[in-house]
């Protein structure tokens, strides 16, 4: 189990609201998570699920009209709701680094990619000199595949792949702790995909990162992540162990999730058809947000009651899952008290 | 030069099997022109730059098949799909639909044959107008096509297809706009919308990618069932081989510009020949944390289709290529060795130097 010296990131009761035409929605509604130094977590949904948000609020960074209503986040025992936009700013950069998935919106089209490294080192590192920054610059390039001498092309010059890895370079840049990499190889082809992926997993031993990797894509977590996070609808269903997760997962939305993943290395027939589309966010449903889905749906509980988000019935604190088929049943708990 | 590389092997067995193919490709290229400054162009006499998106493909699809092309980013299987449909003119071979060649027929004749053919494209909003109901979007084909009918007999038309592609209650959905439902939805409407013709014909690019993981396959479950309903054939464009899996009959893989193998699912999926085509199946993401990838990723990246290798266009990041081999031939579509119409241009790997590697000489 983790002990608290374990865990580098720590989000509770987060909520984020949105202002809307329809009102206030809440994107991301009373989450709460812990990153462990060293892992890769991978954070799965469904676009609108809030894994963009809630990785932006990590940040601090505002997504559109977001606002974080309530909740702490704590970063290294440190907990920056308490901080100044200046010194959130002194943090992102230096400790807190983040990849995107259009590498061209997140870099300056007129500025040569050893300009990006140098001046974000510079900022942070005010003693280092120009040549040492550049210096720097150089070998991390070279250190993630990409020429040295390339380091003089601007970004349109590069292919989104090696786009991809600048972003990750400047993250490197100052040896950042926690990197929140926010669907990275979306707009990757395939091999290209694979290769920054087994690079993410070399860096994360090298320069002993700690990566949140948010994506739809269940293979990509598959691949490299160590746990699993499973958000739907704005809250978080499920978290575990990957190995866990994917053998036997608890939340009914988890196991239709990778049921509807077409696998490439299986021989069966056809994929498994999930009910409906996921709700919107403006009117969820009550009680459980999957229950209109829910093959297991319990009448009696289900669309009335908010599960919980606990470990199951028994099990280890390294397991959490939102769901009655896993936790005692509310009108129980009333006849027991 | 031959007039047709796949004739050569394969299409014999093919043609003897299933009848004349609905759609035959042969020797299709399509080259896009450069924009080249004034002066440039006063200094540069010679050959003009293009971009060649398609450079030299033939295939053809049966009737009733679902034939996929899949390929990465730029291999130019997008530009395959409007070349088939006559939405754009190739630089150099020809498409035939139904027997037709397209380059001979009328801008009326065309016109017609366009009933017979749809297209389905990624993003559904997109492709529908914000500001026509769904109904009205779905009617809109048959207004061009069959401008005869009354409107009572479009409506009813436009309903039944709200029902063929699951929008139930239809007249629940006929009056609405494509901002008032989900983007699963919506991409139903376009399929409704290319059926309400009556199409032989569904080129489909990318149908699925837009949606989400939830909502896809009950997609493709319904592309599936369509096309047993309305005795519909597909060429299935995709970047996704996991979901290809799941549908196509055969598939041809592309790489820059031309296709590097085909054949049928099972064949090429189970025992691919050429370098690439193994390099991108296993690249595929695979949800299940145990699997390990088990071939070396390609060097490098996808040269420009502006000015592409020579030889094996493929050389320059192949594991296996020979110097003085690949980097010269220029490989065709061959045979690959003890397969059904698999083919791959590898010259290591099919065609008679392969061949030679399996058999001993008698």
């Amino acid at each position: 189990m983790a002990t608290s010296s374990d865990i580098l990131y720590s989000v509770r009761n987060l909520t984020v609201e949105y202002e809307t035409r329809h009102g206030v929605v809440k994107g991301v509604d009373d989450v709460s998570l812990d990153i462990r130094r060293g892992e890769i977590l991978g954070l799965v949904g469904e676009s609108g699920s809030g894994k963009s948000t809630l990785g932006k609020a990590m940040m601090r960074l505002r997504n559109g009209s977001a606002r974080i209503t309530s909740g702490e986040l704590w970063f290294d025992g440190q907990n920056l709701m308490e901080l100044s936009e200046r010194q959130m700013r002194d943090l992102r950069g230096s400790r807190l680094g983040m990849v995107f998935q259009d590498p061209m919106t997140s870099l300056n089209p007129v500025q040569r990619i050893v300009e990006h490294l140098t001046e974000t080192m510079l900022t942070h590192e005010p003693e280092w000199t120009e040549e040492e920054a550049r210096a720097r610059a150089e070998e991390l390039v070279e250190r993630l595949g990409i020429r040295r001498e390339r380091v003089k092309d601007y970004p349109h010059q590069m292919s989104g792949g090696m786009r991809q890895r600048v972003m990750i370079a400047l993250a490197l840049a100052l040896n950042c702790d926690l990197v929140i990499a926010d669907e990275p190889t979306t707009s990757l082809d395939v091999i290209v995909e694979a290769k920054f992926l087994d690079l993410l997993k070399e860096l994360r031993d090298e320069f002993n990162l700690t990566i949140l990797l948010i994506t739809h894509n269940i293979g990509v977590v598959a691949e490299v992540a160590d746990r699993v996070a499973v958000m739907y609808a704005a809250k978080l269903v499920e978290i575990g162990d990957v190995n866990q997760v994917f053998e036997k997962p608890l939340h009914p939305y988890t196991e239709g999730l990778l049921k509807s993943v077409p696998n490439i290395e299986l021989d069966s027939g056809a994929l498994y058809k999930m009910e409906g589309s996921p709700p919107d966010l403006s009117s969820p449903p009550p009680g459980c947000r999957f229950h209109p889905r829910c093959p297991y749906m319990m009448e009696e509980v289900c669309p009335i009651y908010d599960p919980p988000f606990a470990p199951p019935e028994g099990a280890s604190e390294d397991t959490r899952v939102a769901c009655w088929l896993h936790h005692p049943h509310p009108q129980k708990v009333a006849i027991g008290a | 030069m031959p007039e047709s590389r796949l004739e050569q092997v394969a299409t014999p067995t093919h043609r003897i099997e299933a009848g004349p193919p609905l759609v035959e490709v042969r020797g299709v290229k399509k080259y896009f022109p450069l924009q080249s400054g004034f002066l440039a162009s006063l200094f540069n006499r010679g050959e003009q730059p293009a971009v060649r998106a398609v450079d030299g493909v033939d295939f053809e699809i049966r009737r009733g098949e679902v034939f996929g092309l899949a390929g990465e980013s730029g291999s130019g299987k997008s530009t395959v799909g409007r070349l088939v449909l006559n939405l754009l003119e190739p630089t150099e071979g020809k498409v035939f639909f139904d027997g037709m060649d397209l380059s001979q027929l009328s801008p009326d004749e065309m016109r017609r044959l366009r009933s017979r053919m749809q297209i389905i494209f990624q993003d559904p909003l997109a492709s529908l107008n914000p500001r026509m109901t769904i109904g009205q979007a779905i009617a809109h084909p048959l207004e061009i096509h069959e401008p005869n009918l009354s409107e009572g007999q479009r409506r009813k038309r436009v309903l039944e297809m709200l029902e063929a592609v699951g929008m139930n209650p239809p007249t629940n959905y006929a009056d609405k706009y494509p901002h008032q439902i989900s983007g699963g939805q919506r991409q139903r409407i376009v399929i409704a919308r290319a059926l309400v013709t009556r199409p032989e014909l569904i080129v489909a690019d990318e149908p699925i990618a837009m949606a989400d993981v939830s909502v896809r396959s009950a997609l493709l479950d319904l592309m599936m069932r369509l096309k047993d309903e309305f005795d519909l054939t597909y060429l299935f464009i995709t970047h996704d081989l996991a979901t290809a899996k799941y549908v196509c009959d055969r598939i041809a893989i592309m790489y820059l510009g031309r296709i590097v193998e085909v054949g049928p699912l099972k064949s090429v999926y189970g025992s691919p020949a050429h370098p690439y085509t193994q390099a991108l199946l296993d690249a595929v993401p695979v949800p299940d944390p145990k699997h390990r990838r088990t071939q070396p990723m390609p060097r490098g990246e996808i040269p420009s289709p502006i000015d592409p290798p020579s030889g094996c266009r493929f050389h320059p990041r192949c594991p296996i290529a020979q110097m003085g081999l690949c980097d010269v031939e220029d490989p065709q579509l061959m045979q690959v060795p003890e397969s059904d119409n698999h083919l791959a241009a590898c010259l290591l790997r099919a065609g008679p130097r392969a061949m030679g590697q399996q058999t001993p000489p008698s």
